[in-house]
């Protein structure tokens, strides 16, 4: 097994006529979505596109997941940007991308037509009709090699530009084979489809999904205002299995939603993104006690879980679910301030899921992407997480905090120096901070400079992407700082609590 | 009904509030918008939403919201 696209012609024989990916509008079996990677991918390769960046611009469909396949099949690697980003993320990772090639949809042709500089635009629908070259195809298949990247995802940086997580093919395979293990997947599997497709988070339903001929239904984004509506979606499509980010379960545990009705198919919850607090999972295990409850935790930097906990003993409320055991072929461990390992410390991994790095971006690829400071004998590059993880009396990992201002916010990682950076990039801002508050789960942000709290707000909602635009916005004459001179981030954290 | 308006402002000060009745088929609200007056009206009307109440109907407008309010306050 080389590359992912080996799952995609394996399942598309065994399985030809099952649904593969669906939404309320449309369903693909697995015979029709390797059928158009085929003749999407011909139409890219026609045009010399190979072994490159290829934008896939389009909105969250199963027709996204066929041009992503059609990326793959000329041994380029896609890139996932959403039409729910704002346009000047999208501007900044173009920049970052230089892509020659974007493939969008009718819904965001304008949109990729003003944003992708010199890039060609390819719409979905016209290049999936076009003839597939079988020749060419596997001529580009021979040439592939477990190595090459596959996907390019972007997350938050702290100095405001995004940074894109280059991983290949061999790392998505070794976490696919290890996670559909652990979570017992089968050809029964029905996802219902959650996190965005930019989001490393929806690798979970895609790659089961192809490897082992499941099914991934895309539930509609504005079911997650309206708890019951959404547990009504998951009884109507039958599905079983929820990869979801915590703040969507607590959605409806929070709101009383179990109560009322019961997602009577589900066999597997697997939560991540953030901690789950106790009380919300034990509302869910109480109405749902015969369902397997399982924490995933893994950064993009590590291809996507590499660590689970499936939950086998009752909690106290002030307990925390712990982050468990690595998967197989997963090393992980706690290093200190001295770089040496300790029971509490900085969690730091070794193996085949460590990335690429960050694309175009050595500085900080060299940063979290070092020589593994246990080993001086050979080369190992090894990802430290930034997160900070102590081991219970059990042996279980458990998480502790974050080393820096990284907060997870709705399941999504935010830098509150981005935030800031954004700010106190907007002529009349003199400075800012960003606090998080966990118990409200929001994020609010002071500063000092002459622009009025609504202006910045309509502002920070056209530059930031939803997850990190501030709830609330304060502007002070001076923002109070520390002895040592520094932003009281922790006096402005208090302040907001009290309020 | 002012303090409502005051809480819908906060997160949106460009709608009016008091004449539109499309928040959410316009998709002028989203569900960060909606978990943030739930726990906006909880604090300050001491009135908790439940789930059967949460559809799109109670978030179209203002006036819906307030009616939803004030008919929990009641019970």
């Amino acid at each position: 097994m080389r590359t992912v696209l080996d799952y995609l012609d394996r399942t598309a024989a065994a399985f030809p006529e099952k649904v593969s990916f669906r939404d309320e509008k449309t369903a693909l079996t697995f015979a029709q979505l390797r059928e158009q990677a085929m003749r999407g991918g011909s139409a890219l390769l026609k045009d010399g596109v190979v072994r490159e960046p290829v934008a896939v611009y389009m909105s969250k469909t199963p027709d996204e997941i066929a041009a992503f396949m059609a990326v793959l099949e000329t041994g380029s690697f896609y890139v996932p940007i959403d039409d729910e980003m704002p346009q000047m993320r999208i501007k900044l990772i173009f920049e970052n991308l230089q892509p020659r090639a974007v493939i969008c949809d009718e819904s965001t042709r304008e949109s990729a037509l003003e944003l992708a500089g010199g890039a060609k635009i390819y719409t979905w629908s016209k290049i999936r009709t076009e003839s597939a070259d079988e020749d060419a195809l596997s001529k580009v298949r021979a040439s592939m090699i477990d190595t090459d990247p596959c996907y390019i995802m972007y997350t938050s940086g702290s100095t405001g530009i995004p940074k894109g997580v280059a991983v290949c093919h061999r790392s998505l395979i070794d976490y696919i084979e290890s996670f559909c293990d652990v979570m017992k997947f089968d050809e029964n599997t029905v996802f219902g489809s959650q996190t965005p497709f930019y989001f490393d988070a929806s690798l979970k339903d895609i790659y089961p999904t192809i490897k082992l001929g499941c099914e991934t239904v895309i539930v509609p984004h504005t079911l997650f205002m309206f708890p019951l509506k959404l547990v009504e979606f998951l009884n109507e499509y039958k599905i079983n299995t929820l990869c979801w980010v915590v703040s969507a379960l607590t959605m409806i545990s929070a709101f009383g939603a179990l109560d009322e009705v019961l997602p009577k198919y589900l066999k597997i919850v697997g939560f991540g993104g953030e901690v789950f607090p106790i009380k919300q999972y034990r509302k869910w295990k109480k109405a749902l006690p015969d369902v397997r409850y399982i924490n995933l935790y893994g950064p993009t930097e590590t291809t996507g879980v590499s660590m689970y906990y499936e939950v086998d003993r009752d909690f106290e409320d002030d307990d925390v679910i712990p982050l468990g055991h690595p998967f197989e072929n997963v090393d992980i461990f706690l290093l200190d301030e001295n770089n040496k390992e300790a029971d509490e410390g900085e969690i730091c991994m070794r193996g085949t899921c460590v990335t690429l790095g960050y694309y175009q971006d050595p500085e900080r690829t060299s940063q979290a992407f070092v020589q593994n400071p246990l080993n001086n004998r050979y080369p190992e590059i090894i990802y430290r997480t930034g997160d900070i993880a102590r081991r219970n009396d059990r042996g279980e990992l458990v998480f502790v905090s974050r080393k820096d201002f990284q907060i997870k916010h709705m399941g999504h990682r935010v830098e509150l120096g981005e935030i800031e950076c954004d700010v106190n990039s907007v002529s009349g801002i003199v400075n800012s901070c960003a606090v998080y508050l966990k118990k409200k789960d929001r994020i609010e942000l002071y500063y000092e400079g002459r622009v009025e709290e609504k202006e910045l707000l309509a502002y920070l909602k056209e530059k930031l992407p939803r997850y990190m635009v501030p709830t609330k916005v304060h502007k002070l004459d001076k923002l109070p700082l520390t002895p040592n001179g520094k932003t009281d981030r922790k006096g402005l954290t208090a302040l907001s609590e009290g309020k | 009904m002012d303090e409502l308006i005051e809480i819908l402002k906060d997160l949106h000060s460009d709608v009016d509030f008091d004449t539109c009745t499309t928040l959410i088929d316009d998709k002028i609200l989203d569900s960060f918008d909606i978990v943030s007056i739930v726990s906006e009206v909880n604090d300050r009307f001491d009135v908790a939403i439940p789930a059967k109440e949460l559809v799109p109907e109670n978030f179209n407008s203002a006036k819906a919201l307030w009616d939803l309010i004030t008919r929990l306050e009641e019970d």
